[in-house]
């Protein structure tokens, strides 16, 4: 599904730079559920950046389904973004302006669906995610986490290959994310392979997998046995 | 070309963004107003300066008569100069391929009355010529004729006002008015762009006012029109060859200025012509500085749009839009803003001006309009300049990365 290989990436910080990721390998197979971990700098949402082709590495491969991803254009990478990749940010990133149903359905515009079928597939995702009668409602009419099941919803509704989730819980309380994590580890059941980034142990066991990064590089990749969060709902 | 998905998009984006959309309208909005008004004000300062003018010909020629005030050909000063109606004959004779149209005035002052009716008035008494030495529309009836002349008839055309005024909103052409004492028949009614004074003025053939009045061949002054395929310099020669071969035939000095005076139009219709050059300069400038400023105004508009847009793009950016699709929501939303805005500011400011009418006359402003052709492409400049000006910060934030917009918290 995925696959890297002796990625690296600097930052320029004045004159001199900053090593974020030193050379890292990793890949991940369709179906997975992993959880990157680390310390803030230890470059792990630089990492899930990369891998959601919202950043470029320096150095090393990046295989997705096959697909090497490399000197991309701006347009190549939004076909791709657009076809492979579902993101869910901590802070939602929902458009203010549009209703919940519009921005679930924003995706599949890029996807040059016609405006009815759109709107079909958008409030089946929105439907999925609990929140149909929620859809003419604007982000913020919704509570944090109706937020982020929007932001899931519209995550899912290009039908992407793989779901990419930078702190998902970060910002919600403790019943919040455990909602939102069984929805997501529901989502891992139906076949979705998932990486998530988060510093939070009790999320990061929810996963299948946990790989841990410090300073750049991988201390720890292991398989761990899976928390249901539905036993906390 | 025509995406209503597009359009969807950006109707969505202005409607919920009201403040913004207005922010950005009003700037464009006030420019073109601004524009419309300053414009508008100097056209009517134009017109006032044309309508001065156009009450007489620009070709006349007016011929005045006075006394001599230096002694020549033995004959002493003070002499008194008066024109006959031999002297009209005789400069169409000797110019005749240079005078287009002539006709010799004499003026009387009388009490006009007509049945309870009465007021004083002004009479012109003319050739039939004088219809188009001043630019008399006859309304109802007709001018003064050559039958008029040869058999002396007692017939006026009356002004506009005249007719109002003693006739009392019934038809004036056809009745008897009586002037001091003389019953004339009215033959025609007339009105003049030179304004209310024009038309309180009654015409009659010259033949019958110097029988009537005098019974003599005089007249007071003679006019003429020159040939309007003469150039400037042509008109200008020909005027003062005029005035050498009159001062000539009256045995004048000819460094007399006082008994016989030419007024030529064709030299003050050069001054007007500056005057109006002048003004169109300063419609000139007025026109860039507004357009310049409100130029200024949409790049910063813009400039701020994608600023506050940042985020949103990363979004999209993120959902997968390509730059082309960045770059046309932002352009086109702005575009279709200066579009609404430049005509709301349009009207506005035609309005404005179409209220203020009554009150800029005082100022010598007449008829302030802009025309639709001016305006329109003042509009076109700014849409073409706010999407000249659009696009840089549009193309730029296309290429900005997804992970720097999303960062911006």
């Amino acid at each position: 599904m995925l696959k890297i290989s002796k990625l690296h990436k600097s930052y320029p910080i004045g004159d001199s730079s900053l090593h974020v990721l030193k050379g890292i390998d990793l890949s991940v197979e369709a179906g997975e559920m992993v959880a990157i971990m680390g310390s803030s700098g230890s470059g792990k949402s630089t990492l899930l950046n990369i891998i959601g082709m919202l950043d470029e590495a320096d150095e090393g491969e990046y295989i997705l389904d096959n697909v090497p991803i490399k000197n991309l254009t701006e347009k190549k990478a939004a076909i791709y973004r657009n076809k492979f990749l579902g993101f869910i940010f901590q802070s939602f990133n929902l458009i203010n302006y549009k209703s919940a149903l519009d921005n679930v359905a924003l995706p599949l515009y890029y996807q040059g669906l016609k405006r009815k079928e759109r709107i079909e597939k958008a409030l089946f995702h929105l439907e999925k995610v609990g929140l149909r009668d929620w859809a003419t409602h604007l982000p913020n009419e919704l509570s944090g986490g109706q937020k982020q099941r929007v932001a899931i919803a519209r995550a899912l509704a290009a039908n992407p290959k793989l779901l990419l989730a930078d702190e998902p819980t970060g910002a919600l309380d403790t019943t919040t994310s455990y909602e939102i994590m069984d929805f997501i580890q529901s989502l891992n059941d139906e076949g979705k392979t998932i990486l998530m980034v988060t510093h939070e142990e009790d999320i990061a066991n929810m996963c299948k997998r946990i790989v841990r990064l410090k300073d750049g590089v991988i201390m720890e990749d292991v398989f761990v046995n899976q928390v249901r969060a539905s036993q906390y709902v | 070309m025509f995406d209503r998905d597009l359009w969807r998009e950006i109707f969505q984006s202005i409607n919920m963004n009201k403040t913004r959309s207005l922010l950005s309208g009003f700037t464009v909005a006030f420019a073109i107003s601004l524009f419309a008004i300053l414009f508008g004000i100097v056209n009517g300062l134009v017109n006032t300066f044309d309508t001065a003018f156009v009450d007489d010909a620009s070709n006349s020629i007016f011929i005045n008569s006075g006394t001599t005030s230096k002694a020549s050909n033995g004959l002493q000063a003070g002499r008194r100069i008066q024109f006959r109606n031999e002297d009209q004959d005789w400069v169409k004779e000797e110019f005749d391929d240079k005078v287009q149209y002539i006709t010799s005035r004499k003026y009387l002052n009388v009490t006009a009355s007509f049945r309870n009716e009465k007021n004083n008035y002004t009479v012109r008494a003319v050739n039939p010529d004088h219809q188009y030495l001043e630019n008399t529309n006859v309304n109802y009836g007709r001018y003064v004729n050559e039958s008029d002349i040869k058999n002396k008839t007692k017939v006026v055309v009356i002004g506009r006002l005249v007719e109002e005024d003693l006739f009392l909103k019934t038809t004036a052409v056809g009745k008897y008015i009586n002037l001091n004492g003389i019953q004339y028949k009215v033959v025609g009614v007339f009105s003049d762009d030179g304004g209310d004074n024009e038309e309180r003025l009654i015409y009659m053939p010259i033949s019958t006012a110097q029988q009537i009045y005098g019974n003599n061949d005089y007249v007071d002054q003679i006019n003429l029109t020159y040939n309007p395929e003469l150039d400037f310099d042509a008109a200008i020669g020909f005027g003062n060859m005029l005035t050498k071969k009159l001062k000539e035939r009256f045995m004048v000095s000819q460094n007399d200025q006082r008994a016989i005076r030419v007024r030529n139009l064709a030299s003050e219709t050069q001054i007007v012509n500056q005057m109006t050059g002048g003004l169109g300069v300063m419609v000139l400038v007025i026109g860039f500085g507004t357009l310049i400023a409100g130029i200024v105004g949409i790049s910063n508009m813009m400039i701020f749009i994608v600023k506050e847009r940042t985020k949103e793009i990363g979004i999209r950016k993120a959902l997968g839009a390509s730059p082309k699709s960045i770059v046309s929501i932002i352009l086109l939303e702005s575009i279709l803003i200066t579009i609404i805005a430049g005509f709301l500011g349009l009207l506005l400011g035609m309005g404005i001006l179409e209220l203020a009418k009554p009150t800029l006359e005082d100022f010598f402003i007449t008829n302030p309009s802009v025309s639709w052709t001016i305006v329109n492409s003042a509009l076109f400049t700014l849409i073409l300049a706010g999407a000249i000006a659009g696009y840089l910060p549009a193309k730029k934030a296309s290429r900005i990365k997804p992970i720097v917009a999303l960062r911006d918290d």
